[in-house]
């Protein structure tokens, strides 16, 4: 393709992480021509790093219906994507060893319940049935059927073959710097002109870089930034049988099919937007690591293989921001969705459904909501990790 | 306030070097390294009492000079302690045979050495093929022969070390099997003839090999290993330049052990950690730190030292980490910071002339691109994982482009060797297949901690759950 032509799309997306790739492959099987503009590679931001968890425990309490149908999309991704993630379905744990976790763990069961999860109470010796290897000083453990795990590095993978086959065009290694109005079309820009793209619809799905995206269509929303550490182990035989995690969700783990445990519950690192993760915070990696030692003891003889950062959006009220932009004509957006990896294909799903002039099956987030006069993103303390 | 002024990590010729200068100039110097005694790869010390396998080593080696040096100095050395994390700040963590432990300092000198790189072909993950490094880790540090018999194949001054150590030592070499040819050797020549101390050692060398009638086969690359009931069988062919096998006699060779060896790739694991620039240079071995001709870094108070920072030899390395040493001293503003530059001018004379030497040998040992192109498609690149050059063919072809991508979509590098193994020649793959050649455009596996692979426990310690920092909860 002739870099410096000028070319029309139906829709252009902005961002090729989960959600951005699941509505662009939503739109184009519905018809659209459809242009995905990604700095990096596809899914290799939030998308490709995080920890895989496909969990209601760990879900915001309002997310858990949206949640509830993406896990069933993980589950069959050769009904709708057509290529796999390793999804795998695994009983959860959420566990307390504390008397305060335990009244925590109760707290956020019921209130998960209310939403629609099947979350039921398991004192220590059910716990210890359902998952052999846990830590014998367990009290209590809230069970869940719904919860599982994939392979979120090949997210990116899989995407690119199903984008590549609804005929999506994928601009990889493109940032936009520049959004105008030409004719009544929304015309991105990148660096030095490398690209020059014309759509009548434009959806921001940049994910912790929605600030910055949003704010070259004057619309101020800010978005922290989290920097989540991630640790996986080298394979080593069979340890753990269910995902795991503690009652106050700083803990999460699971072993894959290739015997590597992953290791995560957002302690945070170094780093934000404009670097990407920085570096490691050896403390927190050490109590990541006793947290997770403590849970499944046999875990000490694990071999720490690798440890990355993974940059996770969030919003002011850390509720998503999915639906139409105010004040503009066809420009939408999509992202800061908690626990964003497990829900992100059916907030695709439905912010394609809305953009084609459907009714959604489930209400958006109307990101008007976050909107900020200009002076308050000026704030330096907007990104800091804590 | 930082416990030490500098922290050296690595006890090669080049971090000793460093650690010396730096310390003489009256900075407070710590030293880690994960073997038990300084010397590096090359002047790794014997374990123990093993006794050496050859006799003739009456005389005070240079890795004898280098132990005895450091114990005199007053630098705090830690060995046996491995290296998992370096932040910015220039925070070390390390384990170390009592438990985990942690320092800071003002400044970095990183002097860690190479990796060896083996390009892969078919059945060299078969038990019995070793690295040529491998085999000089037997030979030196533990007394054992890497086989009753051996055959060395690769490139490199390391083939005929490896060879005349074990005919030294009382074994067999069944043949040598050099890429390359007489007229590559003839080229370093004028390199080596100022070196007449290590040209003596490498006719030494050689005439051990001759002695014992070991068959050299010059422009010869091994294509194939397979088990045979009596051994190891290898085939041989004749290669081009490129290191490419062409057509001819197929030579089969018979050994228990085959020790074979590409060249060395610089390890920047900790400087790419810290996002110091680096570039790509063939003849230097790979991704280099970008430095000035001292050591330093594009990163303030961050210098590198030796074969890490660009393969030029044992002695080039040397002088290069008192270069270093010195450089890091007179940014850190020792007391006689006028007397330390008086010192630099002929350290930089001598690390050239050394390195001239060494970056000649350097040449035969850089990546060849028909020895790449020659990997068969079932060959396996990735040992840890079980990546073959087909899959990674079928990324590429997929639309990986970066190698981080092609590590995501394939695992090829997520194994316990955490891509030190296979990432060179993976990424020559990809650049060859997609970039045209370009090592730039297709990156670098990004440096990750843990350093090295550790295991939990070493990592957490003696703890209660009560000690663990627990944050606010997660949002409901």
């Amino acid at each position: 393709m002739n870099r410096a032509t000028p070319t029309a799309f139906d829709v252009a997306v902005l961002g090729g992480g989960v959600m951005g790739c699941t509505t662009a492959l939503f739109l184009a099987r519905a018809g659209m021509r459809v242009a995905v503009i990604e700095r990096d590679a596809l899914c290799r931001g939030a998308s490709g790093v995080n920890a895989g968890t496909l969990t209601l425990h760990m879900t915001r309490a309002a997310l858990v219906p949206y949640a509830i149908r993406a896990w069933d999309m993980w589950m069959n991704t050769d009904a709708w994507l057509g290529h796999g993630v390793l999804a795998t379905a695994a009983p959860g744990l959420s566990l307390a060893f504390t008397e305060h976790e335990k009244t925590l763990l109760k707290q956020r069961a019921a209130a998960r319940c209310k939403y629609g999860a099947r979350i039921d109470l398991l004192d220590r010796d059910a716990a210890l049935a359902v998952e052999p290897g846990l830590n014998p000083v367990v009290l209590q453990a809230a069970y869940c059927a719904t919860d599982g795990f994939a392979s979120a590095y090949l997210t990116g993978r899989a995407y690119h073959a199903a984008l590549r086959d609804a005929g999506v065009h994928v601009f990889e290694q493109t940032p936009a710097t520049r959004i105008d109005r030409v004719a009544g079309m929304y015309r991105v820009s990148g660096p030095d002109d490398a690209i020059r793209i014309d759509a009548t619809r434009l959806v921001m799905a940049g994910g912790v870089w929605l600030e910055p995206l949003l704010a070259m269509l004057d619309i101020n929303i800010p978005v922290k930034t989290l920097v989540n550490q991630l640790i996986v182990t080298e394979r080593m035989p069979p340890v753990m049988r269910s995902v795991l995690s503690i009652a106050n969700g700083l803990l999460s783990m699971k072993q894959f099919a290739n015997g590597s445990v992953l290791i995560g519950g957002g302690w945070q690192g170094i780093g934000d937007r404009v670097r990407g993760g920085v570096e490691t915070v050896p403390d927190n990696l050490i109590g990541n690591l006793r947290l997770a030692q403590h849970v499944i003891p046999a875990l000490a003889k694990a071999r720490v293989a690798r440890i990355w950062l993974g940059l996770e959006s969030e919003t002011a009220d850390a509720m998503p921001m999915i639906g139409a932009l105010p004040g503009l004509p066809d420009a939408w957006v999509i992202g800061c969705v908690h626990s964003g990896y497990t829900s992100g294909p059916y907030m695709g799903k439905l912010l394609a459904q809305a953009m084609l002039g459907e009714e959604p099956e489930l209400p958006l987030f109307d990101p008007a909501r976050l909107v900020v006069p200009v002076e308050a993103l000026a704030q330096p303390h907007r990104e800091k990790t804590e | 306030m930082p416990d030490f002024d500098v922290l050296v990590l690595g006890g090669g010729p080049a971090g000793v070097n460093a650690a010396l200068a730096a310390s003489a100039a009256g900075l407070k110097v710590a030293l880690f390294d994960e073997n038990t005694a300084a010397g590096g790869q090359v002047y790794r010390a014997p374990v123990g009492a093993v006794a050496p396998l050859t006799a003739h080593q009456q005389a005070e080696q240079p890795g004898d000079t280098l132990r005895r040096e450091l114990a005199q100095s007053a630098v705090i050395t830690y060995f046996n302690h491995v290296v998992w994390a370096v932040t910015a700040e220039y925070r070390v963590d390390a384990a170390g045979p009592a438990g985990p432990m942690h320092c800071n300092g003002r400044a970095l000198i990183v002097a860690t050495g190479t990796t060896e790189r083996i390009v892969p072909f078919d059945g060299w993950t078969t038990p019995g093929v070793i690295g040529l490094a491998a085999a000089t880790i037997l030979l030196k540090s533990q007394g054992i022969l890497p086989g009753r018999s051996t055959l060395v194949a690769g490139c490199g001054p390391l083939l005929a070390a490896v060879a005349a150590k074990t005919i030294e030592g009382g074994g067999k070499v069944e043949a040598i099997a050099d890429m390359a040819g007489l007229g590559d050797w003839g080229r370093t020549l004028p390199a080596m003839v100022s070196r007449p101390d290590l040209m003596r050692e490498g006719f030494h060398w050689w005439h051990e090999i001759s002695r014992a009638g070991a068959p050299i086969l010059s422009r010869h690359t091994i294509v194939k290993v397979e088990q045979a009931h009596d051994g190891l069988r290898a085939t041989l062919a004749p290669c081009d330049a490129a290191g490419r096998p062409v057509s001819g006699k197929r030579r089969s060779v018979v050994a228990d052990c085959i020790a074979v060896g590409h060249g060395l790739t610089p390890s920047t694991e900790i400087t790419r950690l810290l996002r110091a620039e680096h570039r790509y240079s063939r003849q230097a071995g790979g991704w280099i730190a970008a430095a000035d001709q001292d050591g330093r870094t594009s990163r303030p108070r961050l210098y590198v030292a030796g074969d890490g920072a660009g393969i030029a030899g044992a002695a080039a390395a040397s002088h290069h980490g008192t270069l270093a040493g010195l450089a890091c001293a007179i940014d850190l503003g020792a007391t006689d910071v006028d007397q330390l530059r008086s010192h630099v001018p002929a350290a930089r004379q001598a690390h050239a002339k050394a390195a001239r030497f060494g970056r000649s040998m350097a040449q035969l040992m850089a990546l060849r691109p028909g020895h790449i192109d020659s990997i068969g498609p079932q060959t396996i690149v990735c040992r840890c994982e079980d990546v073959t050059r087909a899959e990674i063919d079928a990324a590429c072809d997929a639309g990986a482009r970066d190698v981080n991508q092609l590590k995501a979509w394939t695992r090829c590098g997520m194994g316990p060797c955490q891509g030190r193994t296979c990432g060179d020649v993976a990424a020559e793959l990809l650049a060859a297949r997609a970039h045209g050649g370009s090592r730039e455009r297709t990156g670098c596996f990004s440096a990750r901690t843990p350093l090295r692979p550790m295991a939990v426990e070493a990592l957490t310690g003696d703890f209660s759950y009560d000690d663990i920092p627990i944050l606010k909860a997660a949002p409901l």
